[in-house]
């Protein structure tokens, strides 16, 4: 174990960056930390935006990673409100747009992704929304009033659940989608046709193979344009059509680039001194080859906790198989590993029931598992991720055994 | 309000006061006790807020939902009085309450 650095900076106070600082402290750094967010909050989480939030069941404080005062406390010295301008790698100096400067030993890039823009006409309008911070979702909150129409451009997981909420709260909703089918781009077929049903029964209108043109109205929002000519008519837009890495600082300072910042399995980028995490990263994954740039609370709390194991020269920290979960109606879905490349899909339970999980296989291993609503097939499901276990497929599909026994068979053999 | 307490898997203790209607979980982070990972930040979705219910607030605090309990069942180290914290929420009569986090939540 090398030397620690003296001053560790962080640009970026989300969930990766947050972590990062909590993790060094816990093993004892007792250098300098500078935690740098453009946002005005301390470091939150931001899966219940689109959730508990967005619904009105949680204050913004109990969205807090940690107390206000955890920062004072720990000497973590959170710039708030603060937007780094560019990184000089060679001085190992950022500049801040007010125009200070911070000095840094160690740099860690968590800054995160933002919501992709529809290059289309009205797309400024007032009322056409994004939701990726908590301003976003107290813009999108404000709107929200029973009997208001809202259109959601994108059916992904955070168009979905945004539409799941509104359509609680008595809104009336369409989801307009351009591929053929919802969560296209995130889970396979057989999720996609389940939630395009549940949505439906809960009475919203999701339109697949929608080509949007545009937005109508003066100044503000009044309608969605598509390609056949129909208006949508809307009080609120709410467009979700993914994200882009925020890699221009990394760019600048001359960082090797692919879908992301490319790192290695520690974090680090082609600079030594500097490492990327969260969802602007892309690095090497244990369970899956190649590697990838993954937007998820897992891949920001592990990459917090690696990289801060990796600049104090600690062991590094166990990996998880990628999990995730979406929460919609009174449905919990979780899935587990990364379901590309798969090359046999196994279902198991009825949808129907609303309680079933799809299983992805490949070579007769176990690379995927998508729950809704079933638990035990999730938490026995990752097991075998993780092992990448061989599992019969007749016997997975089979819901009379149970999956303590699917699990205690396969990871035995593993 | 309600007074709390946490025993870490090293046997330190730790008794915060709680606000009724924030959890078990959350009442830790706010007080920045260790030993509750709480990843998900209360979804009940990855059970990494494991704790240890003592014997006499088990009834009290209740049973865990279907869904709790399936999580539970294949959670590590889990024992009778295993519950995920991000589920307890606090009450007025759960004044005392004392659960022992797990050595680790993952």
């Amino acid at each position: 174990m090398g030397e620690s650095p003296k001053r560790i900076a962080i640009i970026g106070a989300g969930q990766a960056g947050g972590q990062t600082a909590y993790s060094l402290r816990q093993h004892g750094y007792d250098g300098e930390i500078t935690l740098i967010g453009e946002e005005p909050a301390p470091p939150y989480q931001r899966p219940p935006l689109s959730k508990a939030y967005l619904k009105g069941e949680l204050e913004e404080d109990r969205l807090y990673l940690k107390p206000v005062e955890y920062y004072a406390e720990h000497r973590i010295a959170l710039l708030s409100d603060a937007q780094v301008v560019a990184i000089d790698a060679g001085a190992k100096r950022l500049s801040l747009a007010s125009g200070s400067k911070v000095s840094w030993d160690r740099l860690v890039i968590a800054t995160g992704a933002r919501p992709r823009r529809l290059p289309l006409p009205g797309a400024q309008l007032e009322g056409v929304l994004e939701l990726r911070s908590l301003a976003d979702a107290d813009r999108l909150k404000a709107r929200i009033a029973p009997g208001a129409r809202l259109v959601v451009v994108g059916a992904g997981y955070i168009g979905l659940e945004a539409a799941a909420v509104a359509a609680q709260l008595g809104l009336k909703v369409v989801v307009l989608e351009a591929m053929p089918r919802v969560l296209a781009r995130v889970a396979g077929p057989e999720i996609s046709e389940f939630y395009t049903e549940v949505h439906r029964a809960a009475g919203v209108d999701v339109r697949l193979g929608a080509r949007l043109e545009g937005f109508e109205g003066t100044g503000r929002v009044t309608a969605a344009r598509l390609s056949t000519g129909e208006q949508i008519p809307c009080d609120v837009a709410l467009v979700g059509v993914g994200v882009l890495a925020n890699a221009e600082l990394a760019k600048q300072a001359g960082l090797s680039l692919g879908d992301g910042i490319l790192t290695d399995r520690q974090g680090r980028t082609s600079h030594p001194d500097i490492f990327a995490i969260g969802d602007v990263a892309f690095r090497p994954l244990t369970h899956y080859e190649g590697g990838a740039r993954l937007e998820s609370v897992h891949n920001a709390i592990e990459g917090g906790k690696i990289a801060a194991a990796a600049l104090l020269g600690a062991p590094h920290p166990n990996e998880d198989v990628p999990w995730f979960w979406s929460d919609q109606y009174d449905l919990k879905l979780q899935t587990a590993g990364l379901s590309t490349g798969a090359d046999q899909v196994v279902t198991r339970g009825d949808p129907a029931s609303r309680s079933f999980a799809v299983f992805y296989l490949r070579e007769g291993r176990v690379l995927a598992a998508t729950a809704v609503n079933a638990a035990p097939e999730y938490m026995v499901g990752k097991k075998l991720v993780a092992a990448s276990a061989s599992v019969a497929p007749a016997e997975l599909a089979d819901k009379s055994i149970s999956m303590k026994d699917i699990g205690a068979k396969a990871l035995m053999s593993a | 309000m309600p007074k709390i307490t946490y025993i870490d898997a090293s046997g330190q203790e730790r008794t915060v006061e709680a606000k009724n209607g924030m959890t078990v979980m959350e009442t830790a982070i706010k007080h920045n006790v260790p030993g509750i990972d709480a990843d998900c930040g209360g979804a009940c979705a990855c059970a990494t807020c494991h704790v240890y219910v003592r014997a006499d607030f088990l009834e009290k605090v209740g049973k865990p939902s279907a869904m709790e309990q399936s999580m539970l069942d294949f959670a590590e180290n889990v024992q009778e009085n295993s519950r995920l914290s991000c589920q307890i929420k606090i009450r007025d009569d759960l004044d005392g309450l004392t659960v022992t986090t797990p050595e680790s939540q993952h």
